[in-house]
């Protein structure tokens, strides 16, 4: 029995927390480590203002992870709460993972609490900066969990269905499954890359809103060149994502890619839109790009739309979210490589207002590749939730009151949202870097 | 009953819900008198205790209950259908609560000046998530859900008129005053902050009678609702006595104003016998009469490969956890608010 109403609210009550938890999530994730990187340079260079770029960092990274945490622990239950079958089935094999989720978060907990309370507590500033470690590291491997456990959703393995009955199940494999490799380090390569354009955005921010301090063209400089770093894994591991799909979720590929028809030498098609008759018109198209894309090879066949039967393709507008999450990959990768390669030039037109301003875009722009990048991967597996294995629509929970649970979490998220912004701003205003500068500076000679 | 997979699956369940029933009690019942402390005008006697010791821990506090719940789904996946379908309203309003709860931290005593409103609704929240988790209990005790269509289905009304539900949510509520104002106590003393540990004191010892008078009740109303139930928990009479003496020596402790950490523990030891004695005595239920942690339970593989991820986990934690209370909780200087320190 499935109740239609109860499957359409709980897929927008998952949409909606997910998409708000993700946004947290990913910043915390990749904060820790700039924390570190920042921290670090600053003991190894002597220098006061990068260990206040890590102190400022994670006065405002305890913002995210509170408001991370809440979310987080929302849909947790929610999971269970709105996909009991699903949760029921998930259970049996793939507990493991996120079993060892709650084991980094209890761990990153732990060492948080310890670092945020410690500043002053240390003669050897070293020691503190260890404290660091368990915290990233348990930050980033719950993603890598989590992910791990998005990765089996989308290629079920270590079990086998028979009559129903699960039987012969093992862990292990389902968590080391072919969607694995490239979904996890996809993830937190793309959570540290956002985290420093996130970062580099606020720089550049003050930097044009009249402090020209060389703290933060310090920070810039650092957030930049991080940035670059991990764009560029993004935008490699991407490529393989894609073969990944190409070889175990062709329809997925194929609606992003809008590639209908399988054929060799495949075509790529860029940008465009669709009409109503599903023409598509204004796209670029590459010869060949398609068949690299998939294959590594210009020839190479790609599965097309033509081999699923119309109730098992994934919804075409996932195309879309395919450009938008590209396209910001390829122009923040412009944006730092230019900034770097000015810097160490000298060229001056990276210090003007324009470019200042296409920095400070960078950081929502990434997370808006975030959330593209997730829409694209959660709504091509769909009709699936478990692919091949379990409809979305029945692993939905048969309550009748998930639209009044919408309405009060969006009420939640909108708090949240609205009161991370004004608290994380009114902290930085309250206690310009200058001010704190010229505090500590004073600490130091009493 | 003899030890088998099963059986250790739910001891560690019921181990991490018991931890996380102490430590959140002591959180909200401290968000209850924090709020009642500013409507009274007492608020610079207790905000300080409460920012130096909650603040650094509520993480902590909820990855304790985080624990819990992905922990059932994956030794009890069938739970997640039980459970899962009936329980979305109240489950969702605590998260609701939870929310507020942990924005308030973040917000409040990282952020900026507090603001009334947002004290006023953190205290309260403190009150509501013991009634709306401890929703859970009583339906566990069977005769509120049926199956419709394959489907449980949770009646309301039965739900909200029974007895039962409404003893059950009172204790819950006096419970967590309770030991969230004798571990204050202890702990206001340990900063050597008289006013506040008289005040504490006073409020533990109001809370005593209404915790043990609806403890009673329960078991009393159980006889009714649930004979099953009802009849092991008095093959387990001594389990109770042995909480009930406890419970007299904590009492007797705060008024004599002697050793409120031994008084603390007494407590732990208390609400301990009467957890696991409630717990033990509900075997092999996990929802009557439709759920047993038998026919819940999961497949072999996946059961012994989340108690190696479970001891290996521990290894890790216990050090970890020693560290935090040693900093926090067993620092003299901290607890007193000597030590420099910014957040
Ligand atoms: C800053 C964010 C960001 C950027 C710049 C990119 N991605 Fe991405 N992408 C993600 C953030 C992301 C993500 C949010 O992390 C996703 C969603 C789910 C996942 O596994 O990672 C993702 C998924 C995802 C998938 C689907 C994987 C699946 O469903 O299994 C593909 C094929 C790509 N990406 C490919 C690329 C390519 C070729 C990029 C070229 C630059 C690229 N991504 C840049
Ligand atoms: C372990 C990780 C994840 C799990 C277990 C998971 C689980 C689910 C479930 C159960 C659904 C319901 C199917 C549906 O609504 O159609 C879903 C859909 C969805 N999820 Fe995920 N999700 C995960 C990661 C994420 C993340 C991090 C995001 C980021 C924002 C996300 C975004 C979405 C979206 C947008 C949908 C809706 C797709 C649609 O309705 O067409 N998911 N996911
Ligand atoms: C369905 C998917 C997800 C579930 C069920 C989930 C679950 C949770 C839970 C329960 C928490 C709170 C933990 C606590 O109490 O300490 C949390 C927080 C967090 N989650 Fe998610 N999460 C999901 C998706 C993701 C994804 C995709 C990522 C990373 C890319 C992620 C990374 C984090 C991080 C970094 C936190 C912050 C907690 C901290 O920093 O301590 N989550 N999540």
């Amino acid at each position: 029995m499935i109740n239609e109403e109860a499957v359409y609210y709980s897929r927008i009550l998952t949409e909606t927390t997910l998409s708000f938890h993700i946004i947290y999530a990913t910043l915390g994730v990749g904060i820790p480590l700039m924390i570190m990187i920042a921290h670090w340079v600053g003991i190894k260079k002597n220098d006061e203002h990068y260990i206040l770029l890590a102190r400022r960092w994670t006065r405002g990274f305890i913002i995210s992870v509170a408001v991370g945490v809440v979310t987080g622990t929302a849909i947790g239950l929610q999971l269970s709460l709105l996909w009991p079958k699903f949760m029921e089935l998930a259970g049996n094999v793939i507990a493991l993972p996120l079993f060892m989720e709650t084991f980094a978060f209890f761990f990153e907990a732990i060492f948080l609490g310890i670092y945020l309370y410690t500043w002053d507590r240390f003669e050897n500033q070293r020691k503190h900066l260890l404290l660091l470690i368990p915290v990233a590291i348990g930050a980033s491997f719950s993603a890598v969990f989590i992910t791990i456990v998005n990765a089996f959703m989308n290629a079920p393995q270590g079990f086998d269905l028979i009559n129903g009955e699960l039987v012969n199940v093992n862990p292990i494999k389902a968590m080391f499954n072919p969607a694995m490799p490239t979904k996890v380090s996809h993830v937190v390569g793309t959570a540290f890359m956002t985290s420093a354009f996130v970062l580099a955005s606020i720089a550049a921010f003050r930097l044009l809103r009249g402090s020209n301090h060389i703290y933060h063209k310090k920070a810039l400089l650092l957030t930049m060149k991080v940035g670059l770093i991990f764009s560029l894994t993004s935008l490699i591991v991407g490529d393989l994502s894609g073969k990944y799909l190409a070889e175990y979720q062709p329809e997925k590929l194929a609606a992003a890619e809008w590639h209908f028809e399988t054929s060799e030498s495949a075509e790529l098609i860029l940008l465009g839109f669709m009409n109503e008759e599903e023409e598509i018109k204004y796209a670029l198209k590459i010869p060949y790009a398609l068949s690299i894309l998939a294959h590594g090879s210009p020839t190479a066949e790609v599965i097309g739309l033509d081999q699923f039967a119309e109730e098992d393709r994934p919804p075409l507008y996932i195309h879309y979210l395919f450009n938008i999450m590209v396209a910001i990959g390829m122009l923040m990768i412009g944006v730092s490589l230019l900034y770097i390669i000015s810097r160490a030039r000298g060229w001056s037109f990276v210090e003007l207002k324009p470019y200042r301003w296409l920095i400070v875009c960078g950081g929502p722009l990434a997370i808006i590749a975030i959330e593209a990048g997730w829409w694209l991967a959660e709504v091509g597996r769909q009709p699936w939730i478990l692919r091949g294995i379990m409809r979305t629509a029945e692993g939905a929970t048969t309550s009748n009151d998930v639209d009044i649970m919408l309405l009060l979490f969006c009420g939640l998220y909108l708090v949240l949202g609205i009161g991370s912004v004004v608290v994380l701003s009114r902290m930085f205003r309250r206690n310009p870097v200058e001010r704190e500068l010229k505090e500590r500076k004073g600490d130091v000679h009493t | 009953m003899n030890v088998n997979l099963e059986i250790i699956g739910i001891i560690v369940l019921w181990t991490f819900l018991f931890g996380y029933i102490i430590v959140a009690s002591i959180d909200f019942g401290a968000g209850f008198f924090n709020a009642y402390g500013i409507f009274t005008k007492k608020q610079h006697i207790l905000t300080k205790i409460i920012q130096r010791y909650l603040s650094p821990v509520w993480e902590v506090t909820n990855v304790f209950l985080v624990f819990f719940f992905v922990g059932i789904v994956g030794f009890f996946p069938s739970t997640a259908f039980y459970y899962g379908t009936t329980l979305l309203v109240p489950v969702s309003i605590a998260v609701i609560l939870l929310g507020i709860r942990g924005s308030y931290y973040a917000f409040e005593t990282y952020g900026a000046r507090s603001h009334k409103g947002y004290a006023f609704m953190y205290g309260l929240s403190g009150l509501l998530l013991p009634a709306a988790l401890s929703i859970v209990l009583t339906i566990s005790e069977g005769g509120f859900i049926s199956i419709v269509n394959g489907n449980p289905v949770l009646d309301y009304w039965t739900l909200f008129t029974s007895p039962l539900t409404w003893s059950i949510v009172v204790l819950s509520l006096s419970a967590v005053l309770y030991i969230s104002a004798v571990f204050l106590t202890w702990y206001a003393n340990k900063a050597n902050d008289t006013l506040a540990t008289e005040l504490l004191r006073r409020y533990s010892l109001i809370w005593a009678l209404p915790t043990i008078i609806t403890a009673g009740g329960i078991i009393y109303e159980l006889a009714f609702h649930n004979v099953e139930h009802y009849e092991q928990i008095l093959s387990l009479w001594w389990m109770f006595l042995i909480s009930a003496l406890l419970f007299i020596g904590t009492v007797w402790l705060l008024w004599r104003r002697k050793n409120y950490g031994v008084a603390f523990s007494l407590l732990i030891g208390q609400f301990a016998f009467a957890f696991y004695g409630f717990g033990i005595s509900h075997y092999p239920y996990l929802l009557y009469p439709h759920l047993t942690i038998y026919d819940s339970f999961t497949n072999e593989a996946m059961a012994i490969s989340l108690i190696i991820a479970f001891i290996a986990g521990l290894a890790l934690l216990i050090p970890s956890l020693y560290l935090l209370l040693k900093l926090f909780l067993f620092n003299k200087d901290y607890v007193r608010g000597i030590s420099e320190h910014e957040h």
